[in-house]
């Protein structure tokens, strides 16, 4: 964990609400469907503070919150002591050099039009970085770093496998050196085997690079060895955060426990222990 | 006796590019009411293998080029489209892997699951919508009787995979394959669907095929799995003895590389990733097909000769010149870290 504790990015009160509208031509709001609902969390300089829970429970919302791809209903969004939700439209872009985001479907995130050399490239050629020769050898760089073969700079992404397109990926994001990454599921969309190269390289890099993780997942299994800390989240509230370790050996609140306890684990022998506390945790959950 | 007994299954695909051995050799069996795990990665041929004993595979591209399908003494790839339609549904019923896109959008979820009974079954239609009340109670949906009007956009992934189980179920197969059943769903759901699927094999006194990526899903939920890499068999044994003493180096790797809750890999940080990937199915490796990937690989013959699914001991099959327990010296490898 860091011993920096200066927090690099700090959310207060952050809400997303999405109007549900009705009617054709005439629409009108009937309610509101609370997609975050009041999450406080800092993240510090260098560290993962990862973001768990099932689908629909806020964490991809507040993700986008942070990097302002969608305008937050209210709160605050702190990036080293700025505040992001107050920020113009130009001011907002060159802060985006600090902070950059890999999605979960490297098969949809890439322009399929695109050479693989353009679309690292991208970003640099957005924020006016270098000469175009720097640029090429900037691209090698990062794909060497990524553990992708530069040589295959004027390929298109149809080419390569998912976990080949996740590097263009990662590359992509590292292109500015930014300080603060969202991996919105980043190994989600890939084979096991895969998924444990791609997690080894996101580690390695935030070591070369002090790099700070926003990690979003639904695999609790997946987090555990990515985090420093843990936030786990249900229905747009944060439910339970601490430091991982202990959000994994002595979790709180039920719904943390019903999460970790859903999570298959390759021991057939803890199995029908297992089954009975689901089952149990099932019943206390529709009580409760 | 096994009530499914599959030998030398080779369904290849004929394309352009040339011909992809998907499944290429995989031999198992199925006994009465138990459960087989069917583990691999994408491409390895486990879906393919599934789809083939149903006759399912698409003709063309798709040919069974040999081997075959025994069921209750039947062959089935010799069976005609109108026998095999007969024997899906009454007597082998299988649940894809995406709830989303495998029920139709434009009919209830009631006519969906009473098609299904009166196609197989003479009965009226009200004796039908009867059943379909009672299947949809079995797997355990709210307020069933009202549900039977309802569309499938009016359900979660979760129900709409329980949906998929009452139509599976509703002619009392006697062989359920479900192909990652599960991999679309929340964490929690999943656990849900695992437990109920588990508890209606008990009672429809099912035998089981669960296809998954997921060692901890067969790990839960399977009697005996096989591994399957680059449409081969690689390593068949009863589960408990598999994880106690995986044999085939892949089945080791995959072991490692899967980010854990609890355990050994969890404190250490970094996964034993398997470096490179899964090979082309149209020019597959000459010898070990896991060769390329093997980190014990090199050192004899196995880089030449295709090694041959052996068993190593009672009830455990592996196909490696290098299995754990024939290593010299360490038995487990060392670790990564």
């Amino acid at each position: 964990m860091s011993t920096d504790n200066q927090a690099l990015l700090q959310v207060t009160d952050l809400h997303k609400h999405f109007p549900i509208r009705e009617g054709l031509l005439i629409e009108r709001k009937v309610g509101e469907v609370r997609a975050v609902d009041g999450v406080s969390f800092d993240v510090r300089a260098g560290e993962t503070l990862s973001l768990v829970g099932e689908s629909g429970s806020g964490k991809s919302t507040t993700g986008f919150c942070v990097l302002q791809l969608m305008k937050p209903t209210s709160g605050s969004v702190k990036f080293e002591g700025t505040e992001l939700t107050e920020l113009g439209r130009e001011e907002m872009r060159r802060m985006r050099r600090e902070m950059q985001i890999v999605f979960q479907d490297p098969y949809s995130s890439l322009d399929p039009r695109m050479t693989v050399g353009d679309i690292v490239g991208e970003p640099l050629v957005v924020h006016g970085i270098g000469t175009r020769r720097d640029r090429a050898a900037r691209i090698r760089d990062l794909l060497d770093v990524v553990g992708f073969n530069p040589s295959f700079t004027n390929r298109y992404p149809h080419e390569f496998s998912g976990g080949q397109r996740q590097r263009i990926g990662i590359a992509r994001a590292l292109a500015l050196s930014p300080k603060l990454i969202v991996c919105d599921e980043p190994v989600s969309a890939l084979d096991v085997s895969i998924q444990a190269q791609i997690l080894n390289l996101l580690k390695d890099l935030q070591q070369d690079f002090g790099l700070t993780y926003l990690f979003i997942a639904h695999d609790l299994a997946v987090v555990r060895g990515m985090s420093d800390r843990i936030a786990v989240m249900n229905q747009g509230r944060l439910v339970e955060m601490g430091p991982a370790e202990e959000v994994y050996t002595n979790p709180q609140e039920d719904y943390t426990k019903a999460l970790l306890s859903a999570v298959p684990i390759p021991d057939p022998r803890a199995m029908k222990e297992r089954k009975e506390l689901r089952r149990k945790l099932r019943s206390a959950l529709a009580e409760g | 006796m096994a009530l499914l007994d599959v030998t030398d299954l080779r369904t290849h695909f004929f394309t352009r590019e040339g011909t992809v051995r998907a499944v290429d050799g995989v031999s198992f069996s199925v006994e009465k009411g138990k459960t087989l795990g069917i583990v691999g990665e994408s491409g390895c041929g486990k879906s393919v293998t599934a789809l083939s004993i149903m006759g399912l595979i698409p003709k063309p591209p798709a040919k069974i080029v040999s081997g075959s399908v025994l069921y209750d003494g039947r062959d089935l790839t010799t069976l005609s489209e109108r026998q095999l339609e007969d024997v899906r549904a009454r007597e082998i019923a299988m649940i894809f892997q995406d709830p989303m896109t495998s029920l139709n959008p434009t009919l209830t979820i009631g006519t969906q699951i009473t098609e299904t009974i009166r196609r197989h079954y003479d009965v009226s239609q009200k004796q039908a919508n009867k059943k379909a009340i009672e299947l949809l109670e079995k797997v355990r949906i709210p307020r069933a009787p009202e549900r039977l009007s309802d569309y499938p956009h009016r359900f979660s992934g979760g129900m709409r995979q329980r949906v998929m189980i009452a139509i599976a179920l509703s002619c009392d197969p006697k062989l359920l394959i479900a192909d990652e059943p599960t991999t679309a769903l929340d964490v929690t759901v999943q656990a849900s669907v695992l437990d109920l699927l588990d508890d209606l094999r008990h009672e429809y006194d099912m035998s089981m095929i669960i296809i998954t990526h997921d060692m901890g899903v067969v790990a839960e939920a399977a009697d005996d799995i096989v591994v399957m890499y680059a449409g081969q068999v690689v390593e068949h044994a009863s589960t408990l003895e598999l994880f106690d003493n995986p044999e085939h180096p892949y089945t080791e790797a995959l072991l490692g590389a899967l980010p854990q809750l609890e355990g050994a890999n969890v404190r250490q940080g970094r996964l034993t990733a398997i470096p490179g990937r899964p090979p082309d199915l149209i020019n597959p490796p000459e010898a070990c097909r896991f060769g390329p990937r093997c980190r014990y690989a090199g050192s004899d013959d196995c880089t030449v000769n295709e090694p041959q699914l052996r068993e190593i001991r009672r009830g455990h099959w592996v196909r490696s010149a290098h299995p754990a327990s024939e290593r010299s010296g360490s038995r487990v490898p060392e670790q990564v870290g």
